[in-house]
């Protein structure tokens, strides 16, 4: 292959990976106004296509209608920077994440590292937006946001870190692998595939915790307490910049969601004839009707309760994890 | 170690603010996350209400002071019909006593159910507004039944109330009654029992009786404090002394027994409705009184308990159609006075959960 081809590649599949996560997103915006007015005795959007199909995307066009208003008083720069650099590293996630056995764009050898190195950038688009526009809540939520998404970033790393000593390997794909074996066999018949959740169910209840906190979902949703910051530190943001924020936010939980699918719920494998594309969106929806299912049932706790939370329980009990893992790999 | 000094911030909460109700607005100063001074600025609602009943016939007068506290209509309506009333020695009839009662616990339900909807919102849970507007919305169908009107209904007249209500409105009220008990489960459910929401808001914002009964607080939130008042037991006002229900206390006095209290007046308010409904009796909705009242010389006051507190009036008349003065004690203000003392050394998230368990009305401050 010469280089026009190889830069054609990776554009082609750098373009995949942007239309699946959009795709995605956007049924994902759609369901979750949905499940929620659903949740609230109420039908959610209508008009806007059958059943209101279209409406995600008809937010999207008003967002862009919309006036791209820079406060007099922001930091120019930087406030124009934040968004992109909470969008960009969202969408750079979709690259690692298999959706089958050959649908990856890019299986790295050090896949979860790159996936969690990525995720840290977040908390400096947040802290950035928060700064730049010079409104007391923004920079308030900036300062909640950072801290809140830097401090969980530790347990949730930690709290796969027994996935990865079960596998042996940091690659997405290795660690799907390694769950398409039975636990427990019945004859010929798999009664309990090798599922991480099997072997590692606390791993994944800290995991799904943390995430959760990460991505600043319900009920750990501090930065945007709507109640108290207004809308935390996109509140200066309209337009597009405000869409890429959005986005970049859904990306993430999204994300977070096919994560626990691949680490802990085997991937793409599933029974039956159905393919493992299939299975894969599948579970990874479960996951999203879980996370709504959260949003629309929780009320918010506190800013110190969930740095409580994180270092005082979440990062103790993940590493006591890891020892537990240890050693009983060791007896093994 | 030398303490860690922070800059404070000046940070504007209102009157545009989305988890401010209605135009209430506090300046509060901010170390950290940690509220140091908190400074209410009210009038942004103020309509000269106490002026304008000066100018305006006792009839006219009801239509107005509905709008003092918006969310609980008849309350206003009966403290100024009672007030009127006793300078008159007007003797109400029966049924219009009972229909008085019957809608004013369905207000405080209405009241309630607000309330419980608006402090899920300000602690992050998106849902109870819903559940709360839905029972709302049926109440408000059953005062739409009753008055004509949902909001302001200005159906309380001195010496009865306008009209008799009709069949289905009586129907309509026992199918609700039926129905409460299950949807109070509901609310329950959903965030009374919520560990996050307990964690929220136990031991947060104690109240002290003592300090409460000095600074004028009266209502829930002074009942939350372990204090035992309530008019409708205290100082029987209408035909309260003939209904058996309680008076729930709280023990600690944080915003959770406050939230708490609210839950289980929802609960006595419906025991009231169902009680009065099977006592209701026949006969007449209105005393002989001319719609055109002329109240002879001389003053006086009537104070009833409202979903809020003590909400009274005091009326002076000099014997024309109009009165010469009158005066509106709304609980809310009275409340909003206590907030900076409230709210200091508290956290903003903290903070926002006390003003709402407060449940301040602005069209009942500013009047």
């Amino acid at each position: 292959m010469d280089s026009g081809a190889i830069i054609g590649m990776i554009t082609l599949k750098g373009v995949l990976a942007l239309a699946i996560g959009i795709v995605n997103i956007v049924i994902f915006i759609y369901m979750e106004r949905k499940v929620i007015a659903d949740m609230q005795v109420r039908f959610g959007p209508m008009r806007v296509g059958p059943h209101g199909t279209l409406q995600p995307i008809a937010d999207v066009i008003k967002l862009l209608a919309k006036e791209d208003i820079v406060p007099a008083a922001a930091d120019r720069l930087l406030f124009i920077l934040a968004p992109f650099i909470a969008f960009v590293p969202a969408f750079m996630l979709y690259l690692t994440i298999p959706i089958s056995e050959n649908l990856v764009v890019a299986d790295l050898p050090l896949g979860i590292f790159y996936l969690f190195g990525i995720l840290t950038v977040v908390p400096v688009s947040v802290l950035i937006a928060g700064w730049s526009s010079h409104s007391k809540y923004a920079l308030l939520g900036g300062l909640r946001g950072a801290a809140q998404q830097i401090s969980y970033e530790i347990p949730l790393l930690a709290s796969i870190l027994g996935v990865i000593m079960l596998t042996g390997s940091f690659s997405l794909v290795d660690i799907v692998k390694a769950q398409q074996v039975p636990l427990i066999k019945l004859g010929a018949f798999t009664i309990l595939p090798r599922w991480f959740i099997f072997l590692q169910p606390f791993g994944f209840l800290f995991y799904f915790t943390a995430a959760l906190a990460d991505t600043q979902r319900t009920p750990f949703d501090m930065p945007e307490a709507e109640s108290e910051l207004v809308q935390g530190y996109n509140t200066e943001y309209s337009s597009i910049k405000f869409a890429l924020f959005f986005l970049g936010e859904y990306s993430n939980a999204l994300i977070i969601s096919a994560l626990s699918v691949i680490i802990f719920f085997g991937g793409w494998s599933g029974f039956g004839p159905i393919p493992g594309v299939v299975w894969f969106f599948l579970k990874t929806y479960v996951f999203v009707y879980f996370i709504i299912w959260l949003r629309s049932t929780l009320p918010r706790i506190r800013i110190d309760q969930l740095m409580d939370m994180g270092w005082k329980i979440l990062l103790p009990l993940t590493l006591v994890n890891i020892i537990v893992t240890g050693f009983l790999m060791i007896g093994r | 170690m030398p303490k860690l000094k922070t800059e404070e911030i000046q940070v504007n909460f209102g009157p545009q603010h989305p988890s401010m109700h209605g135009v209430l607005y506090l300046k509060v100063t901010l170390d950290g996350e940690v509220i140091t001074a908190a400074d209410p600025v009210i009038g942004y609602l103020h309509r000269s209400m106490e002026k304008i009943f000066e100018n305006r016939t006792y009839a006219q007068c009801i239509a107005i002071i509905d709008r003092a506290d918006y969310m609980s209509a008849y309350f206003n309506e009966m403290a100024f019909v009672s007030a009127v009333e006793k300078l008159m020695e007007v003797d109400v009839p029966l049924r219009a006593e009972y229909l008085r009662v019957i809608l004013m616990e369905l207000n405080r339900i209405q009241n309630h159910a607000l309330l419980y909807g608006t402090l899920g919102m300000d602690l992050g849970a998106v849902t109870p507004v819903f559940y709360g507007q839905r029972e709302r919305e049926k109440i408000f169908d059953l005062f739409e039944l009753a008055a004509g009107y949902r909001m302001h209904p200005n159906y309380f007249r001195v010496g009865g109330v306008k009209e008799d209500v009709p069949e289905e409105f009586l129907t309509g009220t026992a199918k609700f009654c039926d129905n409460f008990a299950g949807w109070l489960e509901e609310y329950n459910t959903l965030l009374t029992g919520n560990e996050i929401f307990r964690v929220r808001t136990r031991g947060v914002g104690k109240i002290d009786p003592t300090w409460a009964i000095n600074a004028g607080i009266t209502g829930p939130l002074l009942r939350a404090s372990g204090f035992k008042w309530d008019l409708r037991k205290n100082d029987p006002y209408s035909i309260y002394d003939q209904f058996d229900f309680e008076v729930p206390v709280g023990t600690q006095g944080d915003a959770f027994d406050a939230f708490w209290i609210r839950m289980a007046e929802m609960e006595q308010s419906l025991r009231i409705v169902k009680q009065a409904l099977s006592k209701l009796p026949d006969g007449p909705i209105k005393a002989k009184v001319p719609l055109n009242v002329r109240p002879p010389k001389g003053e006086a006051y009537a104070r009833i308990e409202s979903p809020r507190g003590e909400s009274a009036v005091y009326i002076v008349s000099d014997g024309s159609n109009k009165p010469y003065r009158v005066k509106v004690r709304a609980p809310s203000f009275l409340h909003i006075g206590c907030l900076p003392d409230m709210l200091r050394g508290q956290l903003v998230a903290d903070a926002i959960a006390l003003v709402g368990v407060v449940d301040i009305v602005m069209g009942e401050v500013d009047r």
